[in-house]
């Protein structure tokens, strides 16, 4: 981790250098605009894939000049694009949850994961399955979100009511521990019950229960949670580059931390009560981000979001086609696809010093 | 003066934990589905058990808890180096893809021969751990050859090792989408940590690994105090960095493949017993690792005990039964320490 703060400040450094930040700029913005070109072509496109194909000129129509006399339209209004959008929300949601944790608890490992939200909302998910049997899909989603609202604030109380006050480090690992803790008894009370096997299929994730309700939560928290965050995103590269740093600089660490946590845990709370815990994206796709656009958080908050809704769109669609008319886990496909990207920026990291 | 009550502390921390291990190996030796008087355990622990006890005791119970010390003790020290050669405090065999790599070749095994293993068939026992060492193997040659670019960079192990991690994870999941439920379950409860191979064969299989390893280990602690300072320093001190971590590194994921070839998937144990030893004897390696060995043996015959026994006859994973034990005390040495 302190090789990491060094490599974070060299490269903050570089940053600095005007001839670097006026290429920067270009490189930057112009990633920015194709991934939002790619974002939108990829919405299309898996618009228009399914069980039934569906032209992209009629997608069109459903969309602008909507008939509801035609059943291709109607599968697109109450199916497909809900759907997609929904992909779309939660993958940003978990990608900039994910870049907001990794800059302020300055560990390459954290991840939504850490913060107790999926194990707390798995929790919550278990103990409906076991003794509410008959709770319907929306009041399974809002236990799901209060069970991660729980988790979350008992690791927060944690950390803050140890000696010295929160810092990253101990954050993390009470994160870790309530969390393995929460997933434990989870797996516990599922193999117990023989819930076990409903609980592997909300473990990996996926998006085929999304629907307009679910859309419209997502996006006004989204909206909200990644202006918020866009406009903390210098408070989080300098809390980024150490809390001593950043007291010394005179910032309110304990403002931008505590706002952080608050939006972190609203997106990633919205997605997993959503779509479940679609893992890999909170971790990976922030690093990938940041070997592209380097360590500024302006940069890297938006373009998280915009990465992170891509993958998650284009896996959605891949997982319906690669074993029609079943669905694979959405979680798995997202790792298929991006861990060989992951690994190969990976490798270039370290070179550059 | 400083060295020699740092000394004192390790040899009296060290015959406390002793002492309750075998206090508890004592204790659960009566404990199980067949219930023994401590009298007749000691009886037959000297040799004069009957043959019903001998065979419940000496072929069933102790072999499995004689394991439950060596994985605990593994796992601790194999999460002990990794912690320090990448300089994260998050590091444990689990999160780098070493367990994700058995994980992978046991669910392979399962699935490949699916439903023609009812029950563990004799095969079976001797194949899956063997799967399972080789699946952890690969996954630690994937990482350190994927991770190697003219050397080894703590932050890029780490990295390629979340990596390696996922791609294992997402193929487990999609194999085990496809299973039949008893397959499924049979994998649910191996991933979660499960130690099975309760025979002495097993047993001395991996005994002379561990006493080999762990000793090279702590002798290995000075190179480990220098790694964690950071490759800068570690140079400067004259250390050749590459082939010391390459060293330990090899070390920590072959004692990390033999555990998961015996336990299974736990987690968390490799992540909490080197922070509970750091917590309590500070920095240093020589110090940290017996201690961190000893915790791990502790937790591990612990949880084995009430997984068997507190919903007997159900077994709760002894994986499961590690985080809800250790979790509340190591969040409360994070509360107390500063």
């Amino acid at each position: 981790m302190r090789e990491g703060n060094a490599i974070l400040v060299s490269r903050h450094l570089d940053t600095k250098n005007e001839n670097n930040k006026g290429r920067k700029l270009v490189r930057n913005s112009s990633l920015l605009v194709i991934s939002i070109i790619l974002l939108i072509l990829f919405i299309g496109m898996s618009i228009s894939v399914g069980a039934a194909n569906i032209k992209l000129s009629t997608v069109w129509k459903a969309v602008f000049q909507f008939n509801p006399n035609i059943q291709a339209h109607q599968i697109i209004q109450e199916i497909r694009l809900p759907r997609t959008l929904g992909a779309a929300l939660v993958g940003a949601a978990l990608a900039v949850s994910g870049a907001i944790l990794q800059g302020i608890t300055r560990n390459p490992l954290a991840s939504p994961s850490i913060l107790g939200v999926s194990d707390g909302a798995a929790f919550a998910l278990v103990i409906c399955l076991v003794y509410i049997p008959t709770a319907t899909m929306a009041e399974q989603s809002v236990a799901s979100f209060i069970g991660a609202g729980i988790a979350t604030a008992i690791i927060f109380g944690i950390s803050a009511l140890a000696k010295g006050g929160v810092s990253p480090a101990k954050l993390a690992l009470a994160g870790v521990a309530i969390s393995s803790l929460f997933r434990s008894i989870t797996t516990a009370i599922a193999l117990h019950y023989q819930v076990a096997e409903n609980m592997s299929f909300w473990y990996a994730g996926g998006l085929s229960k999304v629907n307009w309700q679910g859309v419209s939560i997502l996006s006004i928290v989204c909206v909200v949670g990644i202006v918020i965050a866009t406009m903390l995103a210098k408070g989080i590269t300098i809390l980024s580059l150490g809390e001593e740093v950043s007291k010394g600089l005179g910032q309110n660490t304990f403002f931008v931390k505590t706002m952080a946590f608050i939006i972190v845990l609203l997106l990633t709370g919205a997605a997993v009560s959503v779509a479940g815990p679609i893992g890999f994206i909170g971790l990976v796709i922030p690093h990938i981000t940041r070997f592209i656009v380097g360590s500024d958080y302006r940069w890297i908050i938006p373009a998280s979001a915009l990465l992170g809704a891509i993958l998650l769109v284009l896996s959605d669609s891949v997982a319906r086609l690669v074993n029609a008319p079943f669905e694979t886990p959405v979680g798995a496909i997202t790792a298929i696809i991006g861990v060989p990207f992951f690994l190969y920026l990976a490798r270039g990291e370290g070179s550059r010093r | 003066m400083k060295i020699n009550t740092k000394q004192r502390k390790l040899v009296k921390i060290l015959s406390i934990m002793v002492l309750l291990v075998i206090l508890l190996l004592l204790i659960s030796l009566n404990l199980g589905v067949v219930k023994i008087s401590p009298m007749n355990v000691f009886q037959t622990l000297i040799g004069n058990g009957t043959p019903k006890d001998q065979f419940v005791l000496l072929e069933l119970r102790l072999p499995r808890m004689v394991l439950a010390i060596l994985i605990g003790a593994g796992l601790a020290v194999s999460g002990s180096i990794l912690q320090a050669i990448s300089k994260n405090d998050l590091a444990e065999p689990g999160i780098i893809g070493i367990n994700a790599g058995a994980g992978f070749a046991v669910v392979l095994f399962i699935f490949t021969f699916q439903g023609t293993m009812t029950g563990l068939s004799a095969l079976g026992i001797w194949l899956l751990p063997i799967f399972a060492f080789l699946g952890a193997l690969t996954a630690a040659a994937l990482i350190y050859i994927l991770a190697w670019k003219k050397g080894i960079n703590p932050i890029r192990l780490v990295l390629v090792g979340i990596g390696v991690n996922s791609g294992f994870g997402a193929a487990i999941t999609i194999m085990q989408i496809k299973m039949n439920p008893q397959d499924f379950m049979k994998a649910a409860v191996w991933l979660s940590g499960d130690i099975w191979g309760t025979n002495w064969n097993f047993v001395i299989a991996i005994l002379p690994w561990f006493i080999l390893l762990i000793p090279y280990a702590i002798w290995k602690s000075h190179t480990l105090n220098i790694l964690s300072l950071g490759d800068q320093l570690a140079i400067g001190l004259g250390t050749s960095v590459e082939r010391e971590r390459l060293k330990v590194l090899l070390v920590a994921v072959a004692i990390a493949g033999f555990c998961v070839a015996a336990g299974g998937g736990i987690s968390f144990l490799g992540l909490v017993a080197p922070h509970i030893a750091r917590k309590i004897m500070g920095p240093k390696h020589q110090l940290i690792l017996p201690v961190a060995a000893i915790i791990g043996s502790f937790i591990l015959l612990l949880s084995d005990a009430i997984g068997q026994n507190l919903l007997s006859p159900t077994q709760i994973s002894v994986g499961i039964v590690v985080a809800i034990i250790s979790a509340p005390y190591f969040i409360y040495l994070l509360m107390k320490t500063n």
